[in-house]
């Protein structure tokens, strides 16, 4: 490993766990939504939220140019009100990452949240507990092992991003330069096999321990649930 | 008045009409399986809403008349026919979830002792007989200060040597705790044991 390759490992490691802890938020609250809402336009938001998932990520990418460009309606308010950009940043490839990663991990959280007895739900409240107590002592804990696994499988989804990530912010070395990106790079240039094979490696020892890390987690949280 | 209860309310085809009132002791709603018992304790507990009616409970309205108490402050302590214990936390957590210390009617340590489980405190719930997890559903409830309590037929699934256990534990609050209960039952051996008053429930 050269200096070059910790800082693609280290690099692809910070845009993966940003995005990861940026969507969580959002994933939950949408995965609660269409849970537990019934409201019109549930069906659209739904769909919306699984688009990623089905569309070629470059059409992805090429969205989120449109949008976060300098021109494009949420870059332009970037732009003018903190004078940021994205493009060809790396907290483009977060963006990227983030957008790519949320179906997978409503779809784990979502599962979870419906597993959950709301019969439970109710004792908790005949007990005297609070909507936000029954939430943060039930309903959350309950939750859990799905959070945990759309947390694990949105952090993998996320670190093997590439198609919406370089049609969005490019391949710029040590800003957008990620490992799946990175080693595409290494292919194309005469004698890049040895980078190729280290990072293929890492990669997969990325991988395999985030999903044993969570599977360990979650057997200690719950003897009997598994991510795996 | 323990229980003052008028209500209605339709689930489905079926249209649920029960008035009552009661005085102190266990009041037992005795009646077929699917004739709404477990419906008519859900309202009294805030979980169901009635059409209309009204709910009193120990002088205190807890339906009608524009108001409409929500679960967590009407203070029932309810023992669900399927128990409903929190399979995340030990028994002593699930005991002491509910706990309110200023209207206390004894300790966690006296409860598990008054009801056997004093060996049980550290056990995940999934690893107790029905019978072990009936008495903690018990104790949860009275922990949690009711003001009355309601019981879902909390004998069945039970063998009779443990159903006869539950009941002496009942009586035991029903005499010595003093709470208002109301009981719902289909067995006639059951409502005849315990029952101060009984309401009879038809379809």
């Amino acid at each position: 490993m050269t200096g070059e390759d910790w800082g693609i490992v280290l690099l692809s490691l910070k845009v993966a766990i940003t995005a990861v802890l940026l969507v969580l938020p959002i994933a939950f609250a949408l995965a609660w939504l269409l849970a537990r809402k019934r409201f019109p336009g549930r069906i659209l938001v739904d769909a919306l939220v699984h688009l990623p998932l089905v569309l070629p990520p470059v059409v992805t990418g090429w969205a989120l140019l449109l949008l976060f460009g300098r021109m494009g309606p949420i870059g332009g308010l970037l732009d003018r009100w903190f004078g940021v950009t994205v493009m060809f940043r790396w907290t483009g490839a977060v963006i990227a990452a983030a957008v790519m990663a949320l179906p997978l991990m409503v779809r784990a959280i979502r599962l979870s949240i419906e597993a959950i007895d709301a019969r439970l739900e109710e004792a908790a409240r005949t007990l005297g507990a609070s909507r936000v107590r029954v939430f943060r002592t039930i309903s959350l804990p309950l939750a859990l092992p799905g959070i945990l696994a759309g947390l694990v499988l949105g952090f993998a989804r996320s670190l093997g991003e590439f198609g919406a990530t370089i049609s969005f912010v490019s391949n710029i070395p040590g800003e957008t330069g990620t490992l799946p990106i990175a080693i595409y790079a290494a292919m194309q240039v005469p004698g890049g096999e040895g980078r190729v094979v280290r990072l293929a490696i890492v990669s997969v020892i990325l991988s395999l321990g985030a999903l044993i890390a969570s599977e360990l987690m979650i057997r200690r949280a719950n003897p009997r649930a598994h991510v795996l | 008045m323990s229980f003052e209860v008028d209500v209605v309310r339709r689930i489905g085809e079926a249209e649920i009409r029960l008035a009552f009132s009661s005085g102190p002791g266990l009041t037992a709603l005795f009646g077929p399986s699917g004739c709404g018992k477990t419906s008519v304790l859900n309202m009294v507990a805030g979980l169901l809403r009635p059409d209309r009616g009204r709910i009193v409970v120990a002088g205190e309205t807890l339906f009608g008349d524009g108001i409409d108490v929500p679960p967590e402050t009407r203070r029932a302590g309810y023992v669900f026919q399927d128990r409903r214990l929190f399979p995340h936390l030990s028994v002593r957590a699930n005991l002491a979830y509910g706990r309110r210390e200023e209207a206390a009617l004894m300790g966690l340590d006296e409860a598990a002792t008054f009801l056997g489980i004093g060996h049980l405190l550290d056990r995940r719930p999934a690893s107790l007989s029905g019978g072990e997890a009936q008495r903690v559903a018990i104790g949860r409830a009275l922990l949690s200060g009711p003001r009355f309590l309601l019981m879902d037929e909390p004998l069945v699934a039970l063998d009779r040597a443990r159903a006869d256990e539950i009941m002496v534990v009942i009586e035991r609050i029903r005499d010595e705790v003093g709470l208002p209960i109301l009981y719902v039952s289909h067995n006639p051996a059951e409502v005849a044991r315990l029952a101060t008053h009984v309401v009879e429930v038809s379809r």
